[in-house]
């Protein structure tokens, strides 16, 4: 069976890769760090299994390290310039895009494939994995017909990667430290006093201010977590479930669903979700790291709005 | 008040972001301060901080795309991209990133989170064509309008993700909503909660629809 390990292993490749690359680049004056930030991540994707907790805490300690004392620069590989790019466009037209969809578009067929055929009863896919497995395959696939149609350099597709890599920097990992930091809030109970303190401030009697309550403090605690999930549990704990469901009899499928949708909004306006939202700042190379969430707020406040008044008269 | 020291972390989270201090950083004394407060040693936070870090390995797999992206980038797909929509009639940067987000809403509405995404779709396509149709309707843009365009189309890919994912319903989300009721003796089938999820995705295409629309015309305001 092909399991989520087989896309670490491909991981830990590509990471590998870059970080060799990076080593050897002297146009960057960080060399060194790069390599170092990008085989620590090779190392993770490869051993993680085995380090045992405390060896990858302390990897996750050199990656912070590295990070915080500005030892990641950026790499300048060879590439194309700016004018040959517009005449290969020119010149390759709009077959460019066929490579670019490979990936998606084995990613969607083949999960329809896989889940509406019986090719699913194979069990050649991890079950919970099936997407993100096809994906890496949509990407060997991809690199393949481009090798084979483009003819690049051997090492361009390293090259290319890392560029982009080197522009994204210690951003890559962030929402990776997000969620850990998220394991270590539920460790020590933080979930526990907010919910203490949202109960708390419930007048009795209103059915309108207990949802406010609970689907801004589904909001809230989102953006401070990163993480709708980390806030349900603590939300419907404290209010959703003793509160709205129990004592006013509101309809649970609704308070669930749309409670966490509540707080969905909340994750559009936070640097905390990290890979939603600072993640694409630097792939897009803005110069604001908050450009994308600048760009949420009023979607995500409007919608809030909107979510209270469902629940309100939907639940009720 | 001693049970109040945990949301010290918050606090370091709140200041670190403020302040523009490294993240990585920031999230690593938000992670010692709350675990070392709330009782725990030395070793064990670093222990759980790293268990964490491990189980959530997935999440940055995603970046195994970039060798392809880059290389069609070195063939100048994000210039094909821009050549395509100065073709289209038409095409404006808020109809197309409208397009986008049905696409996304729809997908993710089938259970297809990652077929699209800011590596995947967003860098390479989408943000490119919706600089090149804000171009064609409003001339050259400055650099600031240039970055709200930007973002918008990776704001447009998140909103579609968030509010169409729901409706799916094997999504983890969803699961996770069934499995706290159920700790509450509250029976819920998927089905329910995903249907319950679909008000919500109508609101978020009206409210988010709109914006792209407005935020057209208010380029055609200020880009001249």
């Amino acid at each position: 069976m092909i399991t989520l390990d087989w896309l670490y292993i491909l991981a830990g490749i590509a990471f590998t890769l870059f970080a060799l690359l990076s080593a050897v680049d002297r146009n960057n004056g960080k060399r060194f760090g790069n390599a170092a930030f990008w085989g620590l991540l090779a190392i993770s994707f490869f051993f993680g299994g085995y380090l045992g907790d405390f060896l990858n805490g302390i990897l996750v300690l050199l990656l912070v390290g590295l990070a915080g004392i500005g030892a990641l620069g950026r790499g300048d590989p060879p590439t194309t310039s700016l004018e040959e790019r517009f005449g290969l466009s020119e010149k390759l037209g709009n077959k460019l895009f066929l490579p670019a969809l490979i990936i998606p578009v084995t990613a969607f067929a083949g999960t329809i494939l896989y889940n509406y055929t019986p090719l699913g009863e194979s069990g050649l896919f991890e079950a919970r994995w099936v997407t993100l497995i096809l994906l890496g395959l949509g990407v060997l696939i991809a690199l393949a017909v481009c090798m084979a149609w483009l003819r690049p350099p051997l090492l361009a597709p390293i090259d290319e990667g890392r560029r982009l890599m080197d522009s994204i920097g210690w951003a890559a990992v962030l929402p990776q430290m997000l969620a850990a930091l998220g394991a270590v809030f539920a460790l020590a109970g933080v979930g526990d006093v907010i919910g203490q303190i949202a109960g708390g401030i419930i007048p009795d009697g209103s059915i309108f201010i207990a949802v406010l309550i609970y689907a801004l403090g589904m909001a809230l605690f989102t953006m401070v977590m990163g993480n709708a999930f980390a806030a349900f549990p603590v939300m419907a704990a404290a209010i959703g479930i003793p509160i709205l469901v129990q004592d006013y009899g509101g309809y649970a499928p609704v308070i669930g669903a749309i409670g966490m949708l509540a707080g969905f909004c909340g994750t559009l306006m936070t640097p905390m979700a990290a890979n939603f939202n600072i993640v694409p700042a630097a792939l897009l190379e803005l110069k604001d790291q908050y450009g994308v969430i600048r760009m949420q707020v009023w979607t995500a406040i409007p919608l809030l709005a909107c979510n209270i008044l469902l629940i309100y008269f939907l639940a009720f | 008040m001693s049970e109040y020291l945990v949301l010290s972390g918050i606090l370091v989270v709140v200041i670190g972001f403020a302040l523009k201090l490294n993240p990585l950083l920031v999230v690593t004394i938000a992670a010692l301060a709350t675990g070392l407060l709330g009782g725990l040693g030395l070793g064990e936070v670093i222990s759980a901080f790293g268990a964490a870090f491990n189980d959530n390995r997935y999440i940055s797999v995603v970046w195994i795309v970039l060798p392809v992206i880059g290389l069609l980038e070195r063939y100048g797909l994000q210039q094909r991209a821009r050549a395509v929509i100065e073709k289209m009639r038409g095409a404006t940067m808020g109809r197309l990133l409208l397009l986008y987000l049905f696409f996304r809403q729809a997908t993710a509405a089938l259970g297809l989170t990652s077929v699209a995404g800011p590596a995947q779709t967003v860098r390479p396509l989408v943000a490119p064509m919706a600089e090149a149709a804000a171009e064609k309707t409003h001339g050259k843009l400055d650099e600031k309008t240039r970055e709200k365009v930007l973002g918008m189309s990776a704001a447009t890919d998140n909103v579609g993700l968030f509010f169409g994912e729901d409706i799916f319903v094997a999504i983890a989300s969803i699961l996770l909503i069934q499995g706290i009721f159920q700790t509450y003796g509250i029976e819920l089938t998927p089905l329910q909660l995903s249907v319950w999820a679909i008000p919500t995705a109508i609101c978020a295409f009206i409210i988010h629809g709109t914006r792209l629309l407005m935020f057209d015309r208010s380029i055609g305001r200020h880009g001249k």
